[in-house]
């Protein structure tokens, strides 16, 4: 493990410490607080009615028989709901691009486009019974033809889903820079592929779960969510109600992995139904609904033309990606593979880049963010074609990615799409895997093993991604055209005994941020981090703030803590400085105390300090009371993280078993917070990918019908199949914040599928197999053995 | 319609009339505000909701509360003993074994019966044994770790209401037996 880089602050060194994390006691003794766990007294339940079609009309709701029950207190249809002010919320609108938005409702109006589409709600005060009178709700529906593959629904004579469009193509977008066309011409191969990035789902443990009181005028929603200040603003504007009287709260959250980044019609009705009713309500999702009703993630097809010389040097890439948005488009539904674009070029050089996306409407529930959220799906392609590539010239697939590499000295280095990235220095990423793996030792035993009939195969991945979301000028309306601003916020609030509550508009759902952010806020202001809560996830508590996603919480939310933190800090220093009679920039903080530097026995604590602020009879001139701090703080660029992975695996040629041996990686976010944390995030998203590549899909039949709709059909990675994972890091710090920290909440979801799918193609490669799409399911893998015999 | 049951819930017995078709996870939870034991799925394949049942780990959405009428029940709220915690406890805290924490109850609960049997297992042994027990976060690397770790503490196989002796099967009123 590397050393942790020193930090550039006046510290007691807990930057960079792996420490023990102190939302841990309350999570393995059974005192965290998940949604669920809270039912408030007298609290309703709520089941929902939904669409056993893919695509229907609806004909009628027949509500009586479940009325008619005497636990039944109310049930409801997409008509009841006609009081609410505007639909379900879509963020991007790209500036001079058509986007096709249909209305989405909580509950349908008149039409269902995908299996599990809400129609009715049924409000009963226990919850086994509302299951039952659910049952009861009768609909009939008028079938229409269903379509769910993306390629058929942009033909002609396809099923058109939303009529007023005319069309399932919901818009078109690209992004590109240089000559594509000179690229192309320049190139001694053009290598082409279709690459499919197959739909999969979040599958965060805890099922989503939300409870909504209504108490005089005023609205709380406790629910599962990365975003709590946005679900608020949301709310607000479709119930109509003044931003200030709604509350929401996020507590404990098992889980999310960006299928919690969403303000879900569900969320929108239990609201409804607590202000009808007057009373508190709550749903929570069974893993049945969650995998039919919350988002799901990929779901591209890719057709890519890359151009190489034979030299191995790259000259153009361009990417059609035809997207699957599902049924409707959710919160950032279709940016997400826009997000794909911005990555586009990976760590390499390449003079020309184009990527052009169509976005299809299918009768499949929609796609939106899951870990890595456009960037996996990227980097699946970019380092699957630089193994195709460089077989077809005969090349080194390693030499290839070196001879391409941005290199360390160009950066910032901006790319061929317009983006600048801040630092790296991807050979040496590659450089220190390649140690870790030994290289020439694996070849070795692989041949060994070959010769007794066992296929082992490394594959490899170097990837770079974009974190740090995000300059709101760059994506913000008139940028990108998110709808947003993407600054943090934080409070470092040192209370008068001289303890601190630091609130920050985060929203962590099991990243860490109440340990990693209390030792960023200690060093800054000399108190130990176990007297640092850090207060997040209520809009009652502290700014506005944007939530956890796109790993940006310490590239933003971290950085605007350590700024409050440094105002603290200065303040202190200012008022140590009056009563010590020196100057403010001789007052230092070292042992938890502040003290002039030089003379540590001229010292005051940071409970002496807070005690003067509070009781302010003597601070200097002007000086308000008090000892806390706000800050936004809007990034200027984002932040560029990267690595180089490495998997190695056998697979079993008699039955296509994939069985993943080692996986080794490196990956750079900058200098450590506490490694720990970094090594876990690695850990979990690199078993993600592992997930995606091997065993994880989202399978829809052709009449829509989900065929994985529990964890006995969609089957995630358990202990039993993934290996113990040798991590390890290189240091580059980015300049784009002062904490030179870049995000790794999502890098190894991003690395490890290409990494995991060139393994397979290099271990099957002397059976002739050179190409495979993912997932690699025994079955698939086995008939490219056999199709590769032939 | 409510039947009277009698379940010693961490050494505590609790006299409860239930609807026959309720879970003994909804009975923890709802009647009892036993809540850190956990609902991740409808079909038995996460785990989250283990708790043990007369000192075997059981997946209590599959167990009915009339089932465990006259057993003990263990959940993650009756692992420390005295305000110390279990050595597995411990473990997962030194080791980071969780992140949400909202598959942690079940896989220390199952991972202390895992201990109760074999008290040096190995990692192979460890991650065949916790097959049933799904984690999103962890990759399963620092859990494993956590359980070795916990292995090589004297206590590490303490579970605080073990099998009645000579009894390694799982006996629940109205299956099987």
């Amino acid at each position: 493990m590397s050393a942790p880089t020193e930090q550039a602050t006046d510290g007691n060194g807990w930057v960079g410490r792996t420490m023990r994390r102190k939302e841990d006691p309350r999570m393995i003794t059974g005192e965290g607080t998940y949604v669920d766990d809270m039912t408030p007294h007298g609290t309703l339940y709520a089941a929902i009615v939904r669409s056993p079609e893919a695509h229907a009309r609806i004909v009628s709701i027949d509500t009586s028989a479940a009325k008619a029950r005497d636990d039944v207190i109310a049930v409801f249809t997409g008509e009841d709901l006609s009081d609410l002010v505007s639909p379900l919320p879509m963020a991007w609108a790209p500036p001079g691009t058509v986007m096709r938005t249909p209305d989405h409702w909580p509950l349908a109006r008149g039409k269902v486009c995908h299996v599990g589409d809400p129609v009715a709600v049924v409000i009963a005060d226990d919850k086994y019974k509302v299951v039952d009178a659910a049952e009861d709700v009768v609909v009939e529906y008028d079938p229409l033809p269903v379509v769910t593959d993306p390629e058929k629904a942009l033909e002609d004579g396809a099923p058109i889903i939303h009529e007023e469009f005319g069309t399932n193509e919901s818009y078109q977008w690209s992004l590109g820079g240089g000559d594509l066309e000179a690229g192309f011409a320049e190139a001694d191969k053009i290598v082409e592929r279709r690459i499919v990035n197959h739909r999969t789902a979040g599958a965060a443990i805890e099922p989503r779960s939300m409870v909504a009181e209504w108490r005089g005028d005023a609205l709380t929603l406790t629910t599962t969510t990365q975003i709590p200040f946005i679900v608020r603003s949301q709310l607000a504007g479709q119930l109509g109600i003044s931003e200030e009287r709604v509350r929401v709260i996020a507590p404990d959250v098992g889980g999310a992995f960006g299928s919690k980044l969403q303000m879900y019609g569900e969320e929108t009705l239990v609201c409804w139904c607590a202000r009808k009713l007057g009373e508190a309500v709550k749903w929570t999702a069974t893993r049945s609904d969650d995998m039919a009703a919350t988002h799901h993630g990929r779901d591209q097809i890719d057709y890519v033309r890359l151009g190489i010389k034979n030299d191995g040097t790259l000259t153009a890439l361009h990417a059609r990606i035809v997207a699957d948005m599902g049924g409707y488009h959710m919160l950032n539904t279709p940016f997400i593979p826009a997000f794909s674009a911005f990555v586009m070029s990976g760590c390499y050089r390449i003079p020309a880049i184009q990527t052009d996306i169509i976005g299809a409407f299918t009768n499949k529930f929609p796609t939106d963010a899951i870990r890595g959220a456009g960037r996996p799906e990227a980097t699946h392609l970019i380092e699957m074609m630089m193994d195709q590539a460089a077989a077809e010239i005969g090349m080194d697939p390693l030499e290839v990615r070196r001879k391409n590499f941005i290199p360390k000295e160009d950066f910032p280095a901006e790319v061929a799409i317009g983006v600048v990235y801040d630092s790296g220095d991807y050979a040496g990423a590659l450089d220190k895997l390649l140690a870790n793996l030994d290289l020439d030792a694996f070849r070795r035993e692989q041949e060994e093993l070959r010769s007794q009939g066992i296929y082992r195969g490394v594959g490899f991945s170097t990837y770079m991604e974009i974190c740090g979301l995000a300059p709101s000028r760059v994506v913000g309306p008139k940028g990108v055209g998110l709808q947003a601003g993407y600054w943090e916020s934080a409070v470092v609030r040192v209370h008068p005994s001289g303890s601190a509550t630091v609130f920050t508009g985060s929203s962590p759902h099991g990243q860490g941020h109440e340990t990693g952010f209390a030792q960023i806020v200690a060093d800054r202001i000399g108190i130990p981090p176990d007297q640092i809560e850090i207060v997040h996830s209520d809009t009652d508590k502290g700014p506005y703030g944007m939530g956890t996603y796109g790993s940006r919480s310490l590239a933003v939310g971290g950085e605007s803590a350590a700024r409050a933190a440094n105002k603290v800090a200065d303040k202190a220093k200012k008022i140590v400085a009056h009563l010590l009679e020196a100057a403010p920039e001789d007052i230092e903080i070292a042992g938890g105390k502040y003290q002039v530097r030089g003379s540590p026995d001229k010292a005051m604590t940071v409970a002496e300090v807070a005690g003067a602020a509070y009781i302010p009879e003597d601070l200097p001139e002007g000086m308000e009371p008090g000892l806390e701090a706000i800050n936004f703080y809007d990034p200027e660029n984002f932040v560029w993280p990267f690595g180089a992975h490495a998997c190695v695996v056998d697979v079993d040629v008699d039955t296509g078993k994939v069985k993943v041996v080692r996986y080794v990686c490196v990956d750079d976010c900058g200098p450590p917070i506490n490694p720990m944390l970094i090594d876990g995030q690695v850990h979990g998203a690199v078993t993600h990918a592992i997930g995606q590549a091997l065993y994880e899909q989202v399978s829809y039949d052709e009449e829509g019908q989900l065929v994985t709709g529990t964890f006995t059909d969609y089957a995630l990675p358990t202990a039993a199949e993934v290996p113990s994972f040798e991590t390890d890091r290189t240091v580059t710090p980015s300049p784009v914040n002062s904490l030179g920290v870049k995000g790794v909440g999502e890098a190894g979801t991003i690395a490890a599928s290409p990494a995991i799918t060139n393994a397979v193609i290099d271990a099957l490669r002397p059976l002739g197999v050179t190409f495979i799409n993912m997932p690699l399911s025994p079955m698939r893998v086995w008939e490219a053995i056999g199709e590769a015999r032939q | 319609m409510g039947v009277p049951i009698r379940v010693t819930v961490n050494e505590i017995a609790r006299d409860l009339e239930v609807e026959p078709r309720l879970l003994l996870v909804h009975m923890l939870r709802d009647r009892l505000g036993l809540t850190g034991t956990h609902v991740g799925c409808d079909t038995s394949n996460c785990g989250a909701c283990t708790v043990h049942l007369d000192g075997h780990a059981v997946k209590s959405c599959t167990v009915l509360a009339v089932q465990a009428d006259g057993a003990h029940v263990t959940t993650i709220e009756g692992m420390a003993k005295d305000g110390v915690l279990h050595p597995l406890q411990e473990a997962f805290w030194d080791n980071h074994g969780l992140q949400c924490g909202y598959c942690t109850p079940g896989m220390i609960m199952a991972a202390s019966e895992l201990l109760a049997h074999n008290a040096d297992p190995t990692e192979e042994e460890v991650r065949t044994s916790l097959e049933g027990n799904l984690c999103r976060c962890t990759g399963y690397h620092n859990i494993v770790k956590a359980v070795l770790d916990a292995a090589k503490h004297p206590e590490g196989g303490r579970i605080p209401v073990p099998p009645p002796a000579g009894r390694t099967d799982i006996t629940i009123r109205g299956v099987g037996a």
